[in-house]
């Protein structure tokens, strides 16, 4: 099961389910894999203190041309989607930190002027945090292309019962590269207008991609109902609410896990884990259901 | 001797706009007559790499001089290699800093006075509070 924790609005509570999610699981004898995905703030290593045992650079490939070769036709700035590349007087300029590595200019210059070599953009990290396998990347400062150092971070999945992958928050290509292959997404939110606008957009997203979803509502007991209202009317399950306790903002704040400083939350989780393992079953099951009656 | 400014309107009265790559206008100006041909910037919403396309414009456009508010390294490092001559920190009505320059009252700076992405609205991650990403409703594809 790779379950994915995301969310539209940042600062939700993403990486204190993931964390706490994996810690609960982990305690019950489960094996469980923690991998941080949110490559430009990775946190949950603040709070699951993991013991690194390697360290490896993560590159991507940019191009570079061989200037014997090239003509200056420009056709390689023409086909960059990304404005990667300009062609100023015959001479082609590079600029590497906006390149996504796709490859177009070298696949379309006439004069075959392209070679490729790699480029440092981040790190990752791998170790363990009580018997939980830990993986988390960091795209270095200034560097764009999160989704390399993602997919490279995503790469570390074994083969362990429960993978929980915490995704970066919003909608835009580092979440897609972090939730597309996961079994399901459990979307975090919170019970204010800003949760209910930025959940709407990460249901549009988890839809998009067909994904299995549920919702976490954080800070539950605050804000209106619209959240909820949203959720019934939509037929999107609630399978976790954590009320807007102190005690958790206050252990956050001092680094502990939240079912150390308080350990009744332990069944909160247990109970999330149950909820979304049902839901799947479930789901999969209708899958199955209609996958057969339209092949009879 | 054909210079460009950028402005926040298609004439010579309007505002010179602060940013080079995400400026609502080019005005491309003969010194000698004062006219000048204003063409609105296609690539105001562009993705990434708007001010490199911009840059690109300029050297395309035989432009000797760009006179903006602030331009990042990208741009900049276009205009080094096409020969532009780049003019920062201008302010004011476009005519008036035409003048100026006319004048000698501007120097040239040489090089970027703004890190990349500047004149990307919302900038980046300010707290926990969501707004991530590059700012105002760019549809980031990274």
């Amino acid at each position: 099961m790779k379950l994915a924790i995301a969310s539209g609005k940042g600062g939700t509570g993403k990486t204190t389910i993931a964390t706490n999610l994996a810690l609960t699981l982990d305690d019950k004898g489960m094996e469980v894999q923690l991998l941080d995905c949110d490559v430009e703030e990775p946190n949950c290593h603040i709070f699951l203190k993991p013991k690194i045992e390697s360290t490896a650079p993560v590159t991507v490939l940019i191009p570079k041309v061989i200037e014997e070769k090239c003509t200056g036709c420009g056709v390689c700035a023409e086909v960059c989607e990304y404005s990667a590349i300009a062609v100023i007087k015959g001479k082609v300029l590079i600029f590497p930190e906006l390149c996504h590595g796709c490859g177009a200019c070298k696949l379309f210059c006439p004069e075959n002027a392209f070679i490729e070599v790699p480029r440092e953009v981040g790190i990752i990290e791998e170790g363990k945090a009580s018997g939980i396998s830990f993986t988390h990347g960091f795209l270095n400062i200034g560097e764009l292309m999160s989704p390399a150092v993602i997919d490279e971070v995503k790469k570390a999945a074994g083969d362990k019962e429960i993978v929980i992958l915490d995704s970066p928050p919003g909608t835009s290509c580092p979440v897609i590269a972090a939730v597309k292959d996961a079994d399901f997404v459990l979307l975090v939110t919170e019970p204010t207008p800003f949760g209910l606008n930025d959940l709407e957009l990460a249901v549009g997203m988890a839809r998009e991609l067909k994904l299995p979803f549920a919702v976490a509502i954080n800070r539950s007991d605050v804000g209106n109902e619209d959240v909820k209202e949203y959720c019934r009317r939509e037929k999107i399950e609630i399978v976790l609410e954590i009320p807007n306790d102190r005690r958790i903002a206050e252990a956050y704040s001092r680094g502990e896990m939240v079912i150390h400083a308080l350990p009744e939350y332990q069944k909160t989780f247990e109970t999330c884990w149950e909820k979304i393992i049902d839901l799947h079953q479930n789901m999969m099951q209708a899958e199955q259901q209609e996958k057969t009656a339209t092949e009879s | 001797m054909k210079i460009a400014i950028t402005a926040t309107g298609p004439s010579l009265d309007d505002q010179v706009e602060a940013r080079f790559g995400r400026t609502p206008y080019y005005l491309f100006i003969d010194t000698e007559t004062m006219e000048f041909e204003a063409i609105q910037n296609p690539n105001v919403a562009a993705g990434g790499g708007a001010g490199i396309q911009s840059a690109q414009l300029m050297a395309d456009n035989d432009v000797k001089y760009v006179l903006t508010g602030n331009c990042g390294p990208n741009a900049s490092r276009v205009f080094g290699s096409a020969g532009v001559k780049l003019i920062v920190g201008v302010t004011g009505i476009a005519r008036q800093a035409v003048e100026k320059f006319k004048a000698g009252a501007l120097v040239v700076s040489g090089q970027a006075n703004v890190a990349s992405h500047f004149g990307m609205g919302g900038g980046q991650g300010m707290g926990g509070g969501g707004g991530r990403g590059m700012g105002a409703g760019r549809n980031r594809r990274s």
